[in-house]
């Protein structure tokens, strides 16, 4: 897994729903068609716009509402390479770490970048470099347990090298 | 010194304690997975084996889509059907019974002490019984299936005192709604919310389950009320003597996060307006706006004491002309009561449409509205386009409150019908 994203900056506010990311009506689609609709009530350039390894910056309590996984999925498809937000909602958070998606808690970042602005996102050291202004935030490092998961490509990876080991 | 979410990880881990913060691997005692059991049971195939860790703490029930409302959803339905008995899930329930949640509760299968996870974020609910209950997806549960584990991190609490003699027509759902204005949608984000104090003391289970379902609307983990003979009881009527549960409380003296203390003496009733569930206003902010729906259901609010307290408004009245009620009782237990009881006929008679007991309208199983229309619901949730058009406006509060509006088709406060 790529430890280092390096993208164009997209903001949404506090208290994004699932709902919001991917619409009720919606979930039942082909992700080729959900992908197209993503954010769209929020804005509506961004499903239309977005580009692989851009970061998408969000304020407090992102992915709030129902705990339903194809709001990552949808998220991850859009090409996203990274997720940084003041902070997350807890099924948002599991559901990220489980489908591969990486994400960073980043107290303080709201106001300090600009939608467009070019962010690089170190995983590792858990830091957001804006290239646009050559600020620097420290996120909270990922604890070491959910960077494997992320590096094994979500829990059932986990789960199958689990279920091997007591097979033997 | 620790709080009941410390304690009752701690166990569930085989830890002698737990700290906040902290990564754990506990053992849950109960896996509940509901009409995404076939999206489990897909991800087990990748998983490449169906060796189950211990098919007695799962439970599948059919909630959110049923009957089956297409091809697609009724292959979904068999493929957890036929999985059930091929591998001796006994504690699966069929498209009758109705919200998981409840269903797990009146089956006696939650109890004080246990660890519950399930794919469905209100599963803070199981608190009403002093259990920890919390929302995973779907690929954990079927990860746990297998490993008879799952990681959770161990959370803060927020210890809420409640006190007051709850005023006539005011409910536990107004103090919920009331709460979330007052911390706001993630006032208590990954906090383990605590409800202290005479007033959850008071309450029916059932009045509990409607206070820890809520707390999922502030962000929590889970939810917790401290078991006592009223749980006890619920239990024994059950068939769960209190020597088939251990009791979790915190100690005196555990670290909270926050502590809150709140009098419900003066409480009205309360509105979570359009779009988010922290926008609450007292009733008379927005009595008077005009509905064209009234879902008096969800596993919040259509218990057999949430219909009672909503048809002790409707009988003898009408629903107001172009208004439509929809009824969706919480389980076939609860369904099979009001018609007992007579209640059925009640909402009947007023004008009720009552459906098949399950989510319904809540999850989008039926109930959408059209572009510009307005619902009043007694569920958990209004984010914009949860209930048909993007353009539609939800309103949430209690069954009196959803009753008393259905009879006058505009937000009406409840107590003019006292």
């Amino acid at each position: 897994m790529r430890m280092r994203i390096r993208g164009r900056c997209w903001l949404v506010g506090d208290n994004v729903p699932t709902d919001a990311i991917v619409r009720s009506h919606l979930i039942t689609r082909p992700m080729d068609e959900i992908r197209r609709h993503v954010l769209e009530g929020l804005n509506p350039r961004f499903p239309l716009e977005v580009r692989t390894d851009d970061v998408l910056v969000a304020g407090r309590h992102f992915g709030q509402s129902s705990g339903r996984a194809i709001a990552v999925r949808a998220l991850k498809a859009t090409g996203v390479g990274c997720v940084v937000a003041e902070s997350f909602a807890r099924t948002f958070y599991r559901n990220a770490f489980e489908m591969g998606l990486p994400i960073l808690e980043c107290p303080g970042i709201t106001g300090r970048v600009s939608e467009g602005d070019v962010l690089t996102v170190d995983l590792e050291e858990g830091l957001v470099i804006d290239e646009t202004t050559g600020s620097q935030l420290q996120a909270a490092p990922i604890p070491p347990f959910l960077r494997r998961m992320l590096e094994a490509g979500g829990i059932i990876p986990i789960a199958r090298q689990l279920a091997e080991g007591t097979d033997r | 010194m620790a709080t009941f979410v410390e304690k009752v990880l701690a166990r569930a881990a085989g830890l002698p304690e737990v700290i906040p913060g902290q990564i754990v691997d506990v053992e849950p005692d109960l896996y509940m997975s509901h009409s995404a059991s076939w999206r489990c049971i897909r991800a087990l195939e990748r998983l490449g084996t169906d060796r189950l860790h211990d098919p007695s703490r799962i439970a599948m029930i059919m909630d959110h889509i049923s009957p089956a409302r297409t091809a697609k959803t009724a292959d979904d339905q068999r493929l957890c059907r036929e999985f059930a008995a091929r591998h001796g899930i006994t504690r699966f329930w069929d498209v009758e019974a109705g919200i998981a949640h409840l269903v797990l509760m009146e089956e006696g299968l939650v109890r004080p002490g246990m660890v519950i996870i399930g794919t469905d974020s209100h599963s803070t609910i199981y608190g009403a019984l002093g259990a920890f209950g919390t929302g995973v997806g779907f690929s954990e549960v079927t990860a746990t299936w297998v490993t008879g584990k799952l990681w959770m991190k161990v959370p803060g609490s927020l210890r809420v005192e409640v006190e007051g003699r709850m005023p006539p027509g005011v409910t536990a759902k107004d103090l919920m709604l009331w709460l979330i204005g007052r911390l706001t949608a993630d006032g208590a984000t990954y906090l383990s919310v605590e409800f202290h104090g005479g007033y959850p003391a008071s309450l029916t289970v059932s009045e509990r389950m409607t206070m820890c379902n809520l707390a999922m609307e502030l962000g929590a983990k889970n939810a917790y009320v401290p078991p006592d003979d009223v749980t006890r009881a619920y239990l024994a009527e059950r068939g769960v003597p209190p020597g088939e549960y251990e009791e979790v409380f915190p100690d005196p003296g555990a670290g909270y996060v926050r502590t809150l203390a709140v009098d419900v003496s003066d409480l009205e009733p309360q509105v979570a307006c359009p779009h988010t569930v922290d926008n609450v206003r007292p009733i008379g902010e927005v009595a008077g706006t005009h509905v064209d729906q009234v879902f008096i259901g969800s596993c919040a609010n259509a218990k057999y004491d949430d219909l009672v307290e909503a048809a002790r408004i409707l009988k003898g009245r009408r629903v107001a002309p172009g208004v439509r009620l929809l009824v969706t009782p919480a389980s076939r237990q609860v369904a099979a009561r009001i018609a007992r009881e007579g209640i059925h006929a009640d909402l009947l008679e007023a004008g009720a449409l009552i459906t098949n007991p399950g989510c319904g309208a809540c999850a989008g199983d039926g109930g959408a509205m059209a572009d510009g229309e307005v619902t009043f619901s007694t569920a958990n949730r209004n984010f914009q386009g949860r209930m048909g058009s993007y353009r539609s406006e939800i309103y949430l509060g209690s069954p009196a409150t959803a009753a008393a509006t259905a009879v006058r088709g505009v937000i009406t406060d409840p107590r003019e019908f006292l």
